[in-house]
């Protein structure tokens, strides 16, 4: 899958070639810096990025092609296989219109249940992602509730048609540290109970850590790692994974200064011609600046784009 | 708090608001250069004339007892006598009022019908030619004085092909319609264009809004995800906006209602200004106030029927 967007005369390639796959029940993990193209993924699959720009390639779905599918077929499957959740609790409900009507809406457009069994319905998923007083607070809007309780409503809503794969776009960043793994908790919990798929974006190591099952590595629009989870923590191959388990600060005596992966990303209107991450890589090799690795299978499940991949011995080191 | 105690405190607190305007209304017709009294008594009037008529209208008296008098008299709804109409300024204005009133709420349907459809057009085809073609036309609207739209519509349209009338106000509410269309037209164009471009870009910003995003994902219609979702957020600043085009359009009713002869209070006013008629240019620009803070209130409460964050605890 690519996803290009264009601004004034000009090609910017914010996904190139990534591929990847997420069967039921499966957790995945994307994580990368900002600007990987990690929520571009995202919006790639649902089909909001093609309002923005030209999507090419596939994302098989049940055997249908979402790429270039007509909106009105896309909708059938949107919020109805696939859901997404956003960031920011603060700003993804409509500030005008109560919970109840965001939650019975979608509802409406993907079942065929009454008026008064969406109601049902609609208190039924709010009392599963927590919320008290679930049926009074149907009527409330958005600003009446904490950060927290809205990410929850978000669940609620992205979860009432029981989809089958569901798009998590950083849902915990925008939280307070207590509410963060309280709303994981939930999405993997319900996510297990439902047998549905998750593709979990996060810039947090620990979370993927601690609930994916795999994880790819995105970097400038690529994936450059990818695998099972303890494999690619464990034993990083690709030097930017290497870089990135070393910025997670652990058992730091205080005071010292934290790691950060030398360099700045590149913009995407000047990558370079081979691997984007070869000014910043410790080692690089000749090839690497002129070439682009492509991403292959070195072990079992285990694909890495890297010309000169981190052995597993130098792996366990960083 | 329910909304109707809300109108009654928002109508209470018009009571300072009303205060300061008779302040000032007083204040500013007594600054004005020239004698009523003079203007009143006529050319051929003796010193002793100008001297009685002085009295008469209380004049002679410190200007503290005149406020008094100007204040309670027109709490009692008494506005005093109009020198050009010869006859009861409240009357006078009872009169005028509906038709100021039909008048510029015809003009702001209008403004509606023509800015809220084009909106959404250019802002749904954003940077491409519809955008464009709309917007440069608007662009020239605007900076086209009122009255010149309004001469050119009247030469064309009505003296010319003889479509519509050159002025007048008409009986029924049909042929007020009819009659109170070109004058309408040409206040609306103006006020269209601002709130067509104010509309455009808060759709444009709406669109993009996490909230819409959200909407998409979920699935929804296109009508429903504009409908529900894109307008009513996109309008919260535009009412805001409309409500002052409204108290500009009042004001504006001055030039349109000379040039179509329209006898209204807009007209009205310019006549009393010229005849030096100062109980009828209080009168007038009390109600005009009067009419601007309803027109206000109004937009508030629309504002928070719209937005529940904007409703009072």
């Amino acid at each position: 899958m690519c996803t290009t967007f264009h601004r004034t005369g000009q090609a910017l390639p914010a996904l190139r070639d990534v591929s990847f796959s997420v069967s039921q029940g499966e957790v995945l993990g994307l994580v990368g810096e900002s600007g990987s193209g990690k929520s571009v993924t995202l919006r790639s699959i649902i089909g909001l990025a093609r309002r923005y720009g030209n999507v090419t390639g596939q994302v098989r779905w049940q055997g249908r092609d979402l790429v270039g599918m007509p909106d009105r077929a896309l909708r059938q499957i949107q919020g109805r296989e696939i859901a997404m959740i956003f960031q920011e609790p603060m700003t993804s409900l409509n500030p005008l219109l109560t919970v109840g009507l965001q939650l019975e809406e979608t509802l409406h457009a993907h079942t065929d249940l009454s008026k008064v069994a969406r109601r049902d319905r609609a208190i039924e998923m709010l009392n599963l992602v927590g919320i008290p007083s679930a049926k009074q607070r149907l009527k409330d809007y958005p600003h009446q509730f904490s950060g927290g309780m809205r990410q929850r409503v978000m669940i609620a809503i992205a979860l009432a048609a029981t989809p089958k794969l569901l798009l998590a776009d950083e849902p915990t960043t925008a939280l307070d540290v207590t509410i963060q793994a309280q709303i994981l908790d939930l999405i993997l919990q319900l996510a297990q109970d439902m047998d549905m798929g998750v593709v979990l974006v996060t810039h947090d190591l620990g979370v993927v850590a601690q609930t994916c099952d795999n994880v790819a590595v995105m970097y400038a629009g690529r994936i450059v790692e990818q695998g099972p989870v303890r494999g690619v923590l464990k034993h990083p191959r690709h030097p930017y994974t290497v870089g990135l388990m070393r910025s997670v600060p652990e058992n730091l005596p205080p005071r010292t200064s934290l790691y950060s992966v030398p360099g700045v990303p590149p913009s995407l209107d000047a990558l370079p011609r081979g691997c984007a991450f070869a000014p910043r890589c410790a080692a690089c090799v000749a090839s690497c600046e002129q070439d682009r690795p492509p991403l292959s299978l070195i072990t079992e499940g285990r694909q890495v784009a890297c010309f000169n991949p981190v052995t597993n011995e130098q792996g366990n080191a960083a | 708090m329910s909304s109707l105690t809300y109108i009654f405190k928002r109508l209470f607190l018009m009571i300072p608001t009303f205060f300061l305007v008779m302040v000032i209304i007083f204040l500013l017709v007594r600054m004005l250069p020239g004698d009523p009294a003079i203007a009143m008594a006529g050319d051929r009037a003796s010193d002793a004339d100008i001297q009685a008529i002085r009295e008469r209208l209380g004049l002679t008296q410190p200007m503290v007892v005149q406020f008094w008098l100007f204040l309670s008299n027109t709490v009692q709804g008494d506005l005093g006598r109009s020198i050009l109409m010869r006859s009861d300024v409240t009357t006078v204005i009872v009169d005028r009022l509906p038709i100021t009133v039909f008048l510029t709420v015809y003009s702001v349907v209008l403004s509606l019908l023509i800015a809220g459809p084009l909106a959404f057009v250019a802002a749904l085809n954003r940077g491409r030619w519809p955008d464009a073609v709309i917007r440069t036309v608007f662009q020239v609207g605007l900076s086209m004085p009122v009255f010149y739209i309004g001469l050119v519509l009247l030469t064309f349209l009505a003296a010319q092909l003889r479509l519509f009338p050159v002025g007048g106000y008409g009986d029924t509410f049909g042929e007020r319609l009819y009659h109170l269309f070109l004058p309408s037209v040409t206040v609306a164009l103006y006020t269209s264009a601002i709130i067509m471009r104010n509309l455009r870009s808060a759709i444009i910003e709406v669109l993009d809004a996490e909230y819409v995003q959200f909407a998409r994902a979920k699935g929804l219609p296109a009508r429903l995800i504009l409908g529900r979702h894109v307008l009513r957020n996109a309008l919260i600043s535009t009412v805001t906006l409309l409500g002052l085009s409204i108290g500009n359009l009042m004001s504006g009713t001055l030039v349109t209602e000379t040039v179509f002869a329209v006898p209204g209070m807009g007209r009205l006013m310019l006549e009393a200004i010229f005849a030096r008629d100062y109980p009828l240019i209080q009168g007038l620009t009390l109600t005009f106030a009067l009419l601007v803070s309803l027109v206000f209130l109004m937009t508030d409460l629309f504002q928070s029927r719209l937005d529940p964050r904007m409703r009072l605890q």
